[in-house]
């Protein structure tokens, strides 16, 4: 039958660096020295990481930054988030050239749309990463596109430099000099056919969205990243109904970490609210949903829940497992 | 020459060419017969989302390599050969899927040379890349990525060299599309008429599954699907007579062929045809490879395996006329059940799908 979790590829740390203070690049390896698989632009892997006892501690996903068609190494790129849940803290203060890590088969939920006859790229920040891999794949395919490219400051803009010297039609925008970029002077222009991605908080997500609707564009040629980190919260308790068992979930860890760490096995793919993989039945309790999965009228009757990202408003939970 | 691992593929003795049409020579080996994907594990058969990993299987069965090759390698070939000759249209894939013409390219010839390197080889020197293929004579030396460096597009020239059908489908808006094929034997649907539809509109006429939820269910499970971690699932029908192209483009030729089944010819006119589906997440384009290898018995090569012909008895009997209308044999299947009737001495039969 389905089976729940894929096999890893075993990578090593070839080299790190540090792109701005706050952010760093790591390039992978496959340990074997075997190419990795070509992925597409917008593919992101899980990367696990391991603590000295050997135990899983963490697993982020993170976009491919590198040429999509090339298979000797991988690039990610990590943003230290200090007052996240520790994954980006690892990445940055525990790993170095030459350690060992495991990654998942990379797997794309922002891919680029093949039929689209011009793509308008909107990034914020760190949100840059899955349009390094696409724009590579749009300059080899010969097909139009424009990248809008918003920060805060040069902390902010990792790889500003290497765009500007690429990509000639690349605008940027430094937020801490008044400049915005206002995605209804963007989108007002189009052709028909223009698809128009967006990566970055949720703000200028829905600013995007927004503009492109008050312009009558199809809600199909619009297209954001999706990826949640799991949210802090309260800790609860949740009940797993078929195997009998209660597992208690800590307030920085999600439903599915809990359910991991306690030796269980549930199917899960992206670890963000966004592929669907984890669709759990609620049998008991309220839920704060925090996926971009489910419908709306799903999350009001509280009958499922996306194990990896949300939680529960009660202290504890029963779920279908 | 470098030691190779013990293979857990079959080493099969490819037959010389025989006919999937007019005289019908087609017949399976009793090596064949025992290694045929028999697809009942229980005396009733009913829709369920049966996907599970393809990684491999019992040695020498149809399910250890990737792609099977197996004794009716050159028959198929040439059978596929003539249909494109007739129609060749059979082969068409949309121009926006050109990537996933080179990722098919790639992950057949990677898998065929690497579970048969006794027929076929690949070299990789950077871009440029030959392809052995020692059944077929071809030799051929191309730049990966330019396709005027091949014959003809990536997809149809592989294709034509690996047996069963194959579909191709973009993803886009969290759904599949297929935009492009080869089909030289399919069971009754048209590429022609399937191109360019969604997963939904292309499974339109199937009974049942759709109130059963197995679309919704599947759809989320492919779309989800890993590179490197293909799934698989067995389908099956009836056909009379072992001929592979039963296309509505040719349905003139063998829809009348029903009508000739007999109590006296049922064991070698009918036959049972399953499909081995494999579906491969292609790594550059994002696209999803859906490989349909057909298989065909005859009832009574089927007949000497005692559990088979025991349970396909119970299967056909049982099966719910809805599907039985859809699959296309509603009409000679009395016949069929009729004629297994004598093998089914009522015994108990295990769980499972093998010979014995």
């Amino acid at each position: 039958m389905i089976t729940s979790q894929q096999p890893s590829i075993p990578v090593r740390v070839t080299g790190i660096d540090q792109v701005t203070p706050s952010v760093k690049t790591f390039t992978l390896e496959h340990t074997e020295g075997i190419p990795l698989p070509c992925f597409s632009g917008g593919s992101h892997v899980v990367v696990t990481m391991k603590d000295a006892q050997g135990q899983v501690c963490h697993r982020n996903p993170y976009s491919l930054t590198s040429p999509p068609d090339d298979g000797r190494c991988y690039r990610i790129s990590v943003r230290r988030d200090d007052a996240g849940r520790g994954g980006s803290l690892f990445m940055h203060e525990r790993v170095g050239e030459g350690d060992f890590l495991d990654i998942s088969a990379p797997v794309n939920l922002f891919p680029l749309n093949v039929l689209a006859r011009r793509h308008v790229l909107i990034a914020s920040g760190i949100g840059i990463t899955p349009f390094l891999a696409q724009m590579h794949e749009l300059r080899q395919r010969g097909v139009p596109y424009e990248l809008h490219y918003q920060f805060r400051d040069d902390d902010g803009a990792p790889y500003r430099d290497a765009i500007a010297a690429r990509e000639p039609t690349a605008s940027f925008y430094e937020s801490d000099q008044g400049e915005y970029l206002d995605p209804l002077a963007i989108l007002r222009d189009q052709p028909l056919g223009t698809h128009v991605y967006v990566c970055g908080p949720a703000g200028l997500i829905n600013d995007v969205s927004a503009a492109a609707t008050k312009l009558g564009w199809p809600p199909r040629h619009v297209h954001s990243e999706a990826f949640t980190a799991p949210p802090v919260g309260e800790p609860f308790t949740v009940v797993c109904h078929r195997s009998e068992r209660e597992i208690e979930v800590p307030g920085t860890a999600s439903v599915l970490e809990a359910l991991e760490g306690a030796g269980l096995e549930p199917a899960c793919s992206c670890r963000g609210g966004a592929c669907g993989e984890c669709e759990t039945r609620v049998l008991e309790g309220d839920i704060e949903h925090h996926d971009h999965f489910l419908s709306d009228d799903v999350k009001a009757a509280n009958s499922r829940m996306m194990i990896c990202v949300s939680r529960a408003r009660t202290s504890r939970v029963v779920l279908d497992l | 020459m470098t030691m190779q691992a013990e293979s857990t593929v079959a080493e099969p003795r490819v037959k010389p060419v025989e006919t999937f049409r007019d005289d019908f020579t087609y017949s399976n080996s009793p090596e064949a017969i025992r290694r045929f994907p028999f697809p009942f594990p229980e005396d009733s058969y009913m829709y369920s989302v049966n996907i599970e990993p393809h990684n491999g299987g019992p040695p020498g069965s149809a399910y250890a390599p990737a792609f099977d090759i197996d004794e009716h390698y050159l028959s198929e070939i040439e059978e596929r050969r003539k249909v494109l000759e007739e129609d060749p249209s059979r082969c068409t894939v949309l121009p926006h899927m050109m990537t996933a013409q080179w990722d098919t390219l790639e992950l057949l010839m990677e898998s065929l040379s690497t579970d048969y390197p006794q027929h076929f080889s690949l070299t990789r020197e950077g871009d440029r890349w030959t392809w052995e293929n020692r059944l077929l004579g071809i030799h051929d030396t191309f730049t990966f990525g330019d396709p005027e460096t091949l014959p003809m597009e990536p997809f149809e020239y592989i294709t034509r060299q690996v047996q069963g059908d194959f579909t191709l489908h973009d993803q886009r808006d969290d759904m599949l599309y297929m935009d492009g094929g080869m089909l030289t034997c399919q069971a009754d649907w048209s590429l022609q008429f399937d191109l360019g539809m969604n997963f939904y509109e292309w499974h339109g006429p199937v009974p049942r599954a759709h109130e059963m939820g197995v679309f919704d269910r599947a759809l989320k499970y492919l779309l989800n699907l890993q590179v490197g971690h293909p799934v698989r699932r067995l389908n099956w029908t009836m056909t009379v007579n072992p001929r592979m192209d039963t296309s509505p483009e040719n349905y003139h030729k063998w829809g009348i062929d029903r009508a000739t089944v007999t109590p006296e010819n049922v064991g070698d006119k009918a036959h049972l045809r399953v499909e081995l589906q494999a579906l491969y997440r292609l790594p550059r384009s994002n696209a999803v490879l859906f490989s349909i290898r057909c298989y065909l018995i005859s009832v009574n090569e089927l007949a000497t395996i005692p559990k088979w012909a025991k349970r396909f008895h119970r299967v056909l009997k049982t099966l719910p006329d809805d599907l039985a209308d859809y699959k296309g044999f509603i009409d000679y299947r009395p016949i069929v059940v009729e004629y297994l009737s004598q093998f089914d001495d009522g015994e108990e039969l295990a769980y499972g799908a093998a010979p014995e």
